[in-house]
């Protein structure tokens, strides 16, 4: 939902970022408003990845020019951990399986950890059970996986519902979701999106980089950026996505 | 106080003159010759290049001649509940804080001394473990004052819990645990060695234990190595099975400026199973060293074992793991997996899976790993808004988790999971 009397939320200027020695991004602009949900498209290898790993500070990259604010913090003075404090979260397209390390476990502790960056009380886990309990109607999950350890031995689904979990437990400002659609079958397409949509305030906003429109039938964006070779090289509405799907990428690159 | 190695030695052997009688008195008198003889290992020798004992070579270890009394809220941190508890304190056993409530008719569980008649005891004490060879093991079977006797015909629901506790004393002391662990034909228990400390003392604890599996006898088998941070800590077990026999050890090492356990395992008759798991979880200058030797001596044996090292600081952490297949083991069906975390870069790890077959028609395997933290695993938990030293214990505590979660008693695994959460904090900060 566009308003433009809104916050910004996320405000990105001229963002260049290599990773082992390699520049990928070349000059990224991008403002995101509180109620937004913006969609970013591209070509494997345009950078789009690159720029929601270097917004949550993934080490393997670094930042060599411009700025990025999070609710007008400069998220490059913070160490990843202090700008998922801030309120910036990564929905990762690979999870990664920690096996010993409990679902139930790490959302109890990531969630105190923000509790006491808010000051607020932190959760029992008899208080954290009716918390999670509530939330995992979100991604439609059997409570079973709370129990597992992370993403060990789930679906490709499970592990991204996981995520959105995770999302819903802490409810950021700001949620990157790196390909979120990636291996889904449209079951899971469908419950992962009306999970996101149920968390939409307008008070948050959403950020998807996506390779295909397919999931933003289910979500669908405000904006569509077009990122090629390290820049946003186009930007509409959700009819630019429908455009590159019938279309393809060559013709606003050939434009560019 | 800083002597040669040769001066610990001598005073090691100078030791306290524990009196018995009959065949264990002859016994006695032949350790402390063995000992005499067999000295301490060299650092040539195969078996101990990797450990550097010198720290302990320091030292002179007195025998302890008194018994230090302690409160049962002393002991309170090392309780399990609903356990049959044996305590001993520096080597003494310990009645009053003993809890042998939960034993039924299926069990004995007692003291050493008090059951030396018991025809069992003089059956097996001494017979497993090889003190001819090994001078640790021959001083301990001169100078022991006491130990567990735990002798199982039943099915004991209940886990036997034998506590050893060392006290700090105004000198370094010599401590001499010992355990028979006599399993009757189809019985089963859970048994938990521990080994503990109180006021941080300077002592070495000298360790062995003997367990006899009769036929299809099974048994849970956990050693817990908390020793004080300045202790020496060297255990020797012997474990024989028989026919149909399950034996099943979680061996944990967390403990002690040095410490070495030596676990050797017979199989005695046809289809014996031994499953192994072992840790070493060690920071600072810690020394931890584990060999287990596994012999199959008879066809249809099976062994699966998984080791793992956890080295952080400038700790240094030995696995020698040994299988051997012996001529007529037919059908003998072996697991061997060494899996490693390095912490630090001054941390040091030395692995040995070693498999000797001498025999056809055998399934072994073996392997190992060294790695670190995993960079991705920690990027997440970070981006999950977890700092990075409690993010590194999560995923140290996790690597650890695998190992601990065998141990059949959950409250004791619960204990010992937040105690590493802790530390780990702490070792972070």
């Amino acid at each position: 939902m566009i308003n433009n009397d809104s916050k910004v939320l996320l405000e990105v200027k001229n963002l260049k970022a290599e990773v082992a020695g390699v520049e990928i991004l070349k000059g990224v602009d991008l403002t995101v408003r509180a109620g937004e949900v913006h969609a970013i498209m591209g070509v494997n290898g345009s950078g789009k990845s690159t720029f929601s790993k270097v917004l949550a500070g993934h080490p393997d990259y670094t930042v060599k020019g411009g700025t990025a604010a999070l609710d007008g913090k400069d998220l490059f003075s913070l160490a990843a951990e202090e700008r998922a404090r801030a309120g910036l979260f990564l929905a990762f397209q690979y999870p990664v399986e920690i096996p010993g390390v409990s679902n139930n476990a790490l959302l109890r502790l990531a969630y105190n950890t923000l509790q006491n960056e808010r000051g607020l009380e932190e959760l029992d886990p008899l208080e954290f059970e009716d918390l999670v309990q509530e939330k995992i109607k979100v991604v439609e999950m059997d409570p079973s996986f709370l129990d597992r350890s992370v993403n060990e031995g789930f679906s490709g689904g499970e592990k991204k519902r996981n995520e959105i979990l995770q999302m819903a437990i802490l409810e950021p400002k700001l949620a990157i979701l790196d390909e979120t659609d990636s291996g889904l079958d449209i079951d899971a397409l469908r419950i992962v999106a009306n999970g996101v949509n149920s968390l939409l305030t307008p008070d948050n906003a959403v950020v998807m980089v996506t390779h295909y429109q397919r999931l933003l039938n289910y979500i669908v964006p405000d904006y569509v950026h077009v990122m090629d070779s390290g820049r946003i090289v186009k930007t509409g509405g959700k009819e630019l996505a429908l455009e590159l799907e019938a279309r393809g990428y060559d013709w606003v690159r050939a434009a560019a | 106080m800083n002597l040669t190695k040769e001066q610990c030695f001598e005073q090691l052997l100078l030791g306290k003159d524990v009196k018995s009688e009959g065949w264990l008195a002859a016994i006695r008198i032949d350790a402390l010759e063995r000992a005499r003889s067999l000295h301490f290992p060299s650092e040539r020798h195969d078996d101990w290049r990797f450990t550097d004992m010198s720290p302990m070579f320091q030292h002179g270890f007195q025998p302890v001649g008194s018994f230090a009394r302690l409160a049962l809220a002393d002991i309170g941190k090392f309780s399990i509940p609903g356990s049959i508890r044996l305590v001993f304190v520096d080597g003494y056993y310990d009645a009053g804080l003993s809890d042998l409530a939960q034993a039924d008719a299926g069990v004995t569980v007692a003291s050493l001394v008090e059951r030396s008649g018991d025809q069992q005891i003089e059956a097996h004490f001494s017979r497993h473990v090889p003190y001819q060879q090994d001078a640790f093991a021959a001083l301990n079977t001169r100078f022991f004052e006491d130990g567990a006797f735990v002798n199982v015909s039943g099915e004991v629901a209940a886990p036997i819990h034998i506590l050893h506790v060392a006290t700090r004393r105004e000198t370094p002391s010599a401590i001499y645990p010992r355990c028979l662990v006599v399993m009757g034909k189809n019985s089963r228990a859970t048994l938990i060695e521990d080994y503990a400390g109180i006021g941080d003392g300077v002592y070495l604890s000298n360790a062995v234990t003997e367990a006899v599996l009769e036929e299809h006898s099974q048994l849970q088998h956990v050693r817990v190595q908390r020793e004080e941070k300045n202790a020496f800590h060297i255990g020797h077990g012997s474990v024989v099975a028989a026919k149909g026999s399950i034996y099943t050890s979680t061996s944990l090492a967390f403990g002690a400026r040095v410490s070495r356990h030596t676990l050797h395992i017979t199989q005695q008759g046809e289809g014996a199973e031994m499953h192994l798991n072992g840790l070493a979880l060690i920071s600072g200058r810690q020394i931890a060293d584990t060999h287990t030797r596994i012999d199959h001596a008879v066809p249809k044996g099976k062994s699966v074992q998984l080791h793992k090292c956890i080295a952080d600081g400038a700790s240094h952490a030995v696995f020698s793991g040994k299988v051997i297949v012996h001529t007529g083991a037919v059908g003998t069906d072996s697991v061997q997996s060494s899996r490693n975390l390095l912490l630090s870069g001054k941390a040091h790890i030395d692995t040995q899976p070693q498999l000797e077959i001498y025999n056809e028609d055998v399934s072994c395997k073996h392997g190992a790993t060294v790695g670190q933290i995993d960079a991705d695993a920690l990027f997440f938990l970070k981006s999950r808004g977890l700092d990075d030293v409690r993010a590194r214990s999560l995923l140290t505590h996790a690597f650890a988790a695998e190992i601990i979660e065998k141990i059949p008693v959950p409250s004791l695994v619960e204990s010992l999971d937040r105690t590493i959460l802790d530390e780990r904090m702490k070792v972070g900060e």
